[in-house]
């Protein structure tokens, strides 16, 4: 990756998460896990997987799930920037006129399958990528898991049976921000260790900094599929990355802030001095 | 092979898109798996991934048939096939193994009677429950063109010997006293019961009380003019149905008749709560859903509407306020 695309890709992800924190504001939205996962978005839209706009429903595209749902508002950001949807709809965010709300709906273009409850969406991709190898398609499947979400029972039984079947054009992701909605994973549910969990279930494993365009372009460059066993990345990142004032702050996990809050956000974004926040804390939704 | 195997492999000899999936449960499709290759797929005890794969699969454009036991299938996946199923609108046939009465001996936990309930509660999802296997058959093969979600109970038991009606969803048939112009009791029911209502009316008919038995066969969607039908023809409405009271047939019957503002002296026939595990034939006595048992109930519930009982005691205490 040579320094002029890691700047383009990081300033893309600089307007993703404009948009993400324009969409906290007004009814809210759940921020920290969107900007955990906004590099890493934007990289695998970027530079990884073969989708576009106007391939969107072709049989042999590549298809991204957004398994733990609550990180949507980061994935609209991408398909907004990245030409699937109109960036005037983002403004449509929580109203009843749209359908951009706090999880994914299959019905805006891009978003390949509805998600809001945990756990479900490993299985799902799991269906598809059979589907695409049934068909000798080259599809690959990415499905991007909270690690929170890896309390649920279901992840390790689709995960069982995916090792099982050799699904190994399946790539989940564990957008690994160390945060539960109230709480540090460590503190609740112990994760760790985590790849060592999923190698255990015949799972090939790797780690990458979430947040570093050339750290994912040197992993994602040297994934190797159809090897018989499905991978799983885990992606060390943080959550509310980018925005200082409420990054790793157990209790900024959904969020509702002013408008004025959000113009202060926005310039702490860009660099500017941190801003003050005096919203409500720990929104439980 | 028996009908099933051969209607799965009939169809998959003619439509690419289907692909079978069980949670280990292979019993009565023994031969699938070698024909169907890797259009087969056994995810071992997993119903919740079973169900999420054949969604995922559904949405690409397959057709899924998902064939595990029927308590373990709507119950331990419900909230899967609720997401990812019905909210897709995905055409998943979810066919349940040993539903209702069937698990005889096999105690509460594997009792599949409240799985019409809360499959037909859910939006975009059918619920078909054939009377026999020839019925099993004939539904699947519209079931599998419908690109819509069905939940089946599974039925493989001898023919029935009824008129036979060609399956289409929400339309029910008489499978006994279709001539009667007024009969004096119309039983409805479906799936394994049936055979029992048949019996039943032919006993009650030596003595002189004519008895419709309508085979409701899709519960949803339900074939309301035939409720409404037997309403306005017979003295007494029966329900019966190897299921829980609640929720089921009695359940829509009940909202068909509040809808269209109508009333009519009913019987409801089924399980108030689990039933007695124990070899069928002694559970159907023991819960009073055998031939005769069913024949009885009538006969004693068309009695009470001619002479009816006594008001109960009251159990009004007096108050005192000291």
């Amino acid at each position: 990756m040579t320094h002029e695309q890691q700047d383009e890709l990081e300033q893309v992800a600089l307007r993703v998460r404009e948009h993400i924190v324009r969409m906290s504001t007004n009814g809210g939205c759940f921020i920290g896990a969107s900007l955990s996962c906004a590099d890493l978005l934007v990289y695998l839209y970027w530079r990884f997987l073969n989708i576009s706009p106007e391939t969107v429903n072709d049989e042999d595209r590549d298809v991204l799930l957004l398994s733990k749902g609550h990180d949507v508002p980061a994935l609209y950001g991408v398909l907004a920037e990245r030409g699937f949807i109109s960036k005037e709809r983002l403004a449509h965010h929580l109203s009843v006129e749209d359908i951009i709300y706090w999880h994914p709906n299959r019905g805006v273009s891009g978003v390949e399958f509805h998600s809001g409850s945990l756990g479900h969406l490993l299985s799902v991709g799991m269906g598809m990528a059979l589907d695409a190898r049934m068909k000798g398609l080259p599809t690959r499947v990415v499905v991007i898991l909270g690690d929170g979400e890896l309390n649920e029972g279901s992840v390790w039984e689709a995960c069982l049976v995916a090792s099982a079947l050799s699904i190994d054009n399946l790539v989940a992701i564990v957008d690994r921000n160390h945060f539960q909605a109230n709480l540090r994973t460590e503190d609740l549910i112990p994760l760790e260790p985590l790849s060592e969990k999923f190698r255990a279930f015949g799972w090939d494993a790797m780690h990458v900094n979430g947040h570093d365009m050339r750290s994912l372009d040197k992993c994602f460059g040297s994934l190797q599929l159809n090897t018989g066993r499905p991978t799983v990345v885990i992606a060390d990142t943080r959550r509310g990355k980018g925005l200082p004032s409420i990054e790793e702050q157990a209790d900024r996990w959904f969020c509702n802030f002013s408008a004025d809050e959000t113009d202060a956000l926005l310039d702490e974004l860009n660099g500017n001095a941190r801003a003050t926040i005096t919203s409500e804390r720990l929104i439980v939704r | 092979m028996n009908a099933y195997e051969t209607l799965l492999l009939d169809t998959a000899a003619r439509d690419e898109r289907l692909v079978v999936i069980t949670a280990e449960n292979r019993g009565h499709m023994r031969t699938v798996p070698p024909m169907l290759g890797d259009r087969f797929i056994d995810v071992g005890i997993a119903e919740q991934t079973m169900i999420g794969m054949a969604a995922g699969m559904a949405v690409r454009g397959r057709v899924v048939v998902t064939h595990a036991l029927a308590a373990f299938l709507t119950m331990r996946a419900f909230e899967f096939i609720r997401d990812d199923v019905a909210i897709s609108n995905a055409p998943v046939i979810m066919v349940g193994m040993v539903p209702g009465i069937l698990s005889d001996g096999n105690g509460p936990t594997h009792q599949a009677i409240e799985d019409v309930s809360i499959m037909r509660g859910l939006p975009n999802v059918n619920v078909f429950c054939p009377c026999d296997e020839r019925e099993f058959i004939d539904g699947m093969r519209v079931l599998l063109d419908s690109h819509a979600p069905w939940y089946v109970r599974y039925l493989s038991t001898p023919e029935l010997p009824i008129d036979r009606v060609a399956f289409e969803p929400g339309r029910a048939t008489v499978v006994r006293g279709a001539a009667l112009h007024r009969p004096n009791v119309t039983i409805l029911t479906y799936g394994f019961l049936t055979r029992q209502c048949i019996e039943a009316a032919d006993q009650l008919g030596r003595d002189d009380i004519h008895v419709r038995v309508v085979n409701m066969r899709s519960l949803k969607p339900v074939d309301t003019e035939a409720i409404l039908h037997a309403v306005a023809t017979s003295e007494l409405v029966v329900t019966a149905e190897d299921h829980l009271l609640t929720g089921g047939l009695a359940s829509i019957v009940a909202e068909t008749l509040m809808i269209h503002g109508k009333g009519a002296p009913v019987l409801t026939i089924g399980f108030p709560t689990w039933f007695r595990p124990g070899r069928l034939n002694e559970v159907l006595e023991y819960e009073r859903l055998s031939s005769s048992a069913i024949a009885q109930r009538i006969r004693q519930r068309l009695a009470d509407i001619v002479h009816p009982p006594a008001e109960p005691p009251s159990h009004h205490h007096e108050v005192s306020h000291a």
